[in-house]
């Protein structure tokens, strides 16, 4: 979901230490780049759903479904997944307000379903995401992209397609910034405040 | 959010808000083919019924039953409780077999207030009616069910509140739980109530409630956004509170004259059981405007609502303004 497996992640007070590592051309290129891949990869992406994992995944999936329109022609069907009900630290912390999860009409059985993230860390959200698919339904096979590796992984998951890969330390925290929720594109590279809570 | 939900003045308007639009995302789940989410795998609700309901109890196992909870159900009737339990007995029993949540429905007033503050039991209480007090998740349903009808658009009203609406609460006020707490939360939502009723059916010091009273139903009609039908509740009728039932329908029943003069866009919402003929005739019941079966099927969403947001956490929900931006993560339970 974000830069750290929690939700609401430390917007780090950006203040201070944040620097930008991707402008807003670096990511619309990436998102190119990825979108290119993916037809290559499914040989013309005409089964192809895509799914945004809230919030900046289903901005991130309606951007690549955008450019996956201009490369085959075709409209695709995007969607986002809540995986809220899934997570596997909600009993460490009061209970959260859901997103919205809104499957395409055509469904996801017999699909290539493309999960759509803004960062990977942990991977215990794509863990919850997987959970959630199968509750919904059989897709003939799921993928992963992710705008940001920033590596630390949890869990034996992996990407299939990257935007670029940011090596971090466990002390860094990684921001991706979005025109329609924060009002610019960006990649903050920040330094996590000691959390009180100690949390990880 | 408290921890128990007792009273719906009980919830601020973030809060109820929260719950409505939790409802809203989890009223969804019931389109797909898995119709159950993981998310209070191994924890035991109880509902504790000590009177008798079909819906209410229906509708919080379901919802619990859809959140992978375990659910088990206690009726007083052919329960230690007809031996001559006390409450406090029965709670500690409950509490012995680690019960995390107590639906709670009983024939006394301040029954769950009780269970809530005393300490029998560790876990959260809910109000699923008491007495002739409050049923806050009845009140829940119905603001669920009036936000959607009212609010145009293809978002449903998700994130707003019932600002301005003008509800109209019809019949027995003095014994329904149901107008105490709709009352209350429609008033914290931003609704205006006005409360209808034959004077020996108004409690005293109904003057000092949050809203409007009126003896004549025709007046209010044609300002109403909503008309909330009550039942008569003939088993709490011990003295005579109107001259026939013939005349109570004849000044107080909705039929399709009256309907017809409410607004296009005005509902009828009923909780529930109807006494067709009597506060409502069959031509309203049946009729598009009447939202009794929505409000049925909106209550298992509103109650997997309520039961995820006070127990799926390490607390129940935290509605401090800012929810999508809050930078620490130290957020206290409640």
């Amino acid at each position: 979901m974000d830069s750290t497996p929690d939700t609401q992640p430390s917007v780090p007070a950006p203040s201070a230490a944040a620097r930008t590592v991707l402008e807003g051309p670096d990511i619309a290129r990436a998102l190119t780049r990825i979108a290119h891949e993916i037809v290559e990869r499914a040989k013309g992406a005409d089964d192809v759903v895509l799914l945004g994992i809230p919030t900046r995944g289903v901005f991130l999936a309606r951007r690549l479904a955008d450019k996956l329109r201009e490369i085959t022609e075709l409209p695709l069907p995007v969607g986002s997944l809540d995986i809220t009900m899934y997570r596997d630290d909600l009993r460490l912390r009061p209970a959260r307000a859901l997103a919205r999860t809104d499957i395409p009409g055509e469904g996801v059985d017999g699909r290539l379903v493309v999960l759509v993230d803004d960062v990977l860390f942990s991977g215990r959200t794509i863990r919850a995401a997987l959970d959630a698919l199968g509750d919904i339904g059989r897709p003939r096979a799921v993928q992963l992209a992710v705008l940001v590796d920033r590596g630390h992984r949890e869990l034996p998951i992996r990407a299939d397609y990257v935007g670029k890969n940011i090596p971090t330390s466990l002390r860094e925290t990684v921001k991706v910034q979005l025109t329609e929720e924060d009002g610019r594109d960006g990649v903050l590279l920040g330094v996590r405040e000691p959390a009180p809570s100690g949390e990880r | 959010m408290k921890r128990h939900l007792i009273s719906a003045t009980d919830l601020t308007r973030d809060d109820a808000v929260l719950i409505l639009d939790t409802a809203e995302e989890l009223a969804r789940v019931a389109d797909r083919p898995i119709k159950k989410l993981p998310t209070l795998r191994g924890r035991t609700v109880v509902n504790l019924f000590f009177e008798d309901s079909t819906r209410t109890r229906i509708s919080f196992e379901a919802a619990a039953k859809r959140l992978s909870a375990d659910v088990i159900n206690f009726s007083a009737k052919g329960s230690s409780v007809s031996k001559g339990e006390s409450l406090k007995d029965t709670a500690l029993t409950l509490e012995a077999m680690g019960a995390d949540a107590v639906v709670i429905r009983h024939h006394d007033s301040g029954a769950p207030h009780r269970l809530a503050t005393s300490d029998w039991i560790g876990g959260c209480v809910v109000n699923a009616g008491d007495g002739t007090h409050e049923h806050p998740t009845q009140a829940l349903l119905d603001a669920f069910t009036l936000r959607r009808r009212l609010t145009e658009g293809p978002n449903g009203g998700v994130g707003g509140d019932l600002e301005g609406r003008r509800v109209t609460i019809v019949g027995d006020i003095l014994h329904s739980r149901v107008a105490r707490s709709n009352l209350h939360l429609l008033t914290t939502l931003g609704a205006e109530v006005t409360v209808v009723a034959p004077p020996t059916l108004l409690p005293i010091g109904v003057a000092h409630w949050p809203c409007a009273v009126s003896y004549d139903l025709d007046s209010v009609l044609s300002k109403s956004d909503a008309v909330m039908m009550l039942r008569v509740q003939r088993e709490r009728m011990n003295a005579a509170y109107f001259p026939t039932e013939r005349e109570y329908a004849r000044r107080y029943g909705l039929d399709g004259d009256r309907m017809a003069r409410m607004p296009e866009h005005a509902v009828v919402m009923h909780p529930g059981p109807m006494n067709r003929g009597m506060e409502i005739t069959a031509e309203v019941a049946d009729s598009p405007r009447c939202t009794a079966v929505e409000q049925v099927s909106g209550g298992v969403s509103v109650r997997m609502a309520v039961l995820y947001l006070l127990l799926g956490g390490a607390g129940p929900a935290d509605t401090t303004p800012a929810d999508t931006t809050r930078s620490d993560e130290n957020g206290q339970p409640a």
